[in-house]
């Protein structure tokens, strides 16, 4: 079963709908701490606010199966579910994050329009999940904030919007991407399926 | 690099596209799922349903269109028209909208705004600016054009972003429909004020205007309906045009 954690922060059904395009057999749209336990494949969604987030997820018990999860079965983040990751984000004040990684969330700043919002490059670094996508293909993203991991192996792409930020990136059977792979059409599907066959 | 957008606008009333779409091999010339897929076959970077469905009973079909939609094309959608509180924001968006348009709502209540982009993120919240020039400057019109508010556009759109919205969809009264190019002295001025995006909408008429309000006139986004709706032009055969003068673009 694959599992699509639904903590109340955006609508699941393009991620669904889109995993199931790519040949998904069993999603499941879950939000009970032992179904994320029995699921074969996690999906971490979500868009908005890192401090809603995480008090959703703490609400829901849903922290300890995640980080007991991940590394253990195939893990997608998708946008916040990428910056869930990381030690602390700058949204907000200061909000602590799950802590995978470490590393920072910080928001685009001087002139730069922000969210950063449309179809943007992603330079490929390597990754399991990205191997069959050619550099500089084009992904939709939607975002004000972006990732900055101390560990610099864990790249798997980058992106270029005024600086060069990390829009995705990946360890052992983990992938998280800043961008919306459900929503990027052809390419998207491609990642979804690189996936869905891990 | 960002790219540009080129984004199609579907007019929905009663859960069908109006304005007499003549797409050649469609079986429903109206279904909105089946031109949403003509489009998104056409690279367009985005999708805008605009419901103008006039009777509050039918109100809900637009959910069914955006539901429909979001599970048959994976590609950005924002819906809007007719947005007046919380409720329908988080309907829209649970259907499948990525991005959700507020227009008379927000001006009679700016605290939508505010709610909205503080449960949902700023990132899913459009404000629709409706603009009439009124000597140098644009005056908000709202309920679809047919009352003035009083509120210059341009301060209105700095409020708005203030307020926390993500994006602004900028139509030009006084060029809508005219097919002679968007109002790049309004598109201006509001992308000047503010540090969101902008979608530009209203007279484009060919190639040319969809280049001239990208790179002159500070927009992010180009919107146009009748003008893809009737095939005048395709999106193609834009993305082309502005391709070859080195407008970035995904193609």
């Amino acid at each position: 079963m694959l599992a699509i954690i639904d903590y109340g922060m955006g609508n699941l059904r393009s991620v669904s709908k889109a995993l199931e395009a790519s040949g998904a057999k069993e999603v499941k749209v879950v939000s009970q701490p032992k179904e994320i336990l029995k699921a074969d494949k996690i999906v971490l969604p979500g868009v908005g606010a890192m401090a809603e987030a995480i008090s959703a997820l703490r609400k829901l018990n849903l922290i300890e199966p995640i980080k007991e999860s991940i590394f253990r079965k195939p893990f997608l983040g998708i946008c916040l579910g990428l910056q869930l990751l990381f030690t602390e984000s700058e949204e907000g004040g200061r909000v602590k994050g799950l802590g995978i990684f470490k590393g920072k969330v910080k928001r685009f700043s001087g002139r730069l329009k922000v969210p950063h919002m449309g179809w943007n490059q992603i330079r490929v670094k390597s990754s399991y999940i990205l191997r069959n996508i050619p550099d500089n293909s084009y992904f939709y993203f939607c975002h004000s904030y972006y990732v900055v991991p101390e560990d610099k192996s864990i790249i798997a792409s980058n992106t270029d919007y005024g600086l060069e930020f990390v829009s995705s990136i990946s360890k052992d059977n983990l992938f998280a991407c800043q961008f919306h792979p459900e929503k990027s059409q052809a390419a998207g599907l491609r990642l979804l399926k690189n996936f869905v066959r891990q | 690099m960002l790219t540009k957008r080129i984004i199609p606008c579907l007019d929905v009333k009663d859960g069908r596209v109006v304005k007499g779409v003549r797409f050649l091999g469609l079986k429903d010339a109206g279904d909105p799922v089946a031109i949403a897929k003509r489009y998104e076959k056409e690279q367009a970077d985005e999708l805008v349903f605009l419901d103008i469905t006039a009777s509050h009973e039918k109100r809900k079909i637009i959910l069914e269109v955006v539901r429909e939609t979001a599970e048959n094309i994976f590609m950005p959608l924002t819906a809007g028209g007719g947005v007046s509180d919380l409720s329908d924001v988080r309907d829209l968006l649970n259907a499948g909208a990525d991005k959700v348009s507020i227009n008379s709502a927000a001006v009679k209540n700016p605290d939508l705004i505010r709610e909205a982009s503080r449960k949902y993120g700023s990132q899913c919240i459009v404000v629709a600016i409706d603009a009439k020039a009124d000597g140098e400057k644009w005056e908000v019109y709202i309920n679809g054009g047919r009352t003035p508010t009083g509120l210059d556009a341009v301060k209105w759109a700095m409020n708005a972003e203030k307020s926390g919205a993500g994006e602004i969809l900028l139509t030009s009264m006084d060029y809508d429909g005219t097919k002679k190019g968007y109002d790049l002295p309004l598109t201006r001025a509001v992308s000047k004020a503010v540090n969101i995006p902008i979608i530009a909408s209203g007279g484009a008429g060919c190639p040319e205007d969809f280049y001239r309000v990208l790179t002159k006139a500070g927009a992010d986004a180009a919107l146009a309906a009748s003008l893809f709706h009737y095939q005048e032009l395709t999106i193609k055969e834009v993305k082309n045009y502005l391709k070859k003068r080195k407008v970035a673009l995904r193609c």
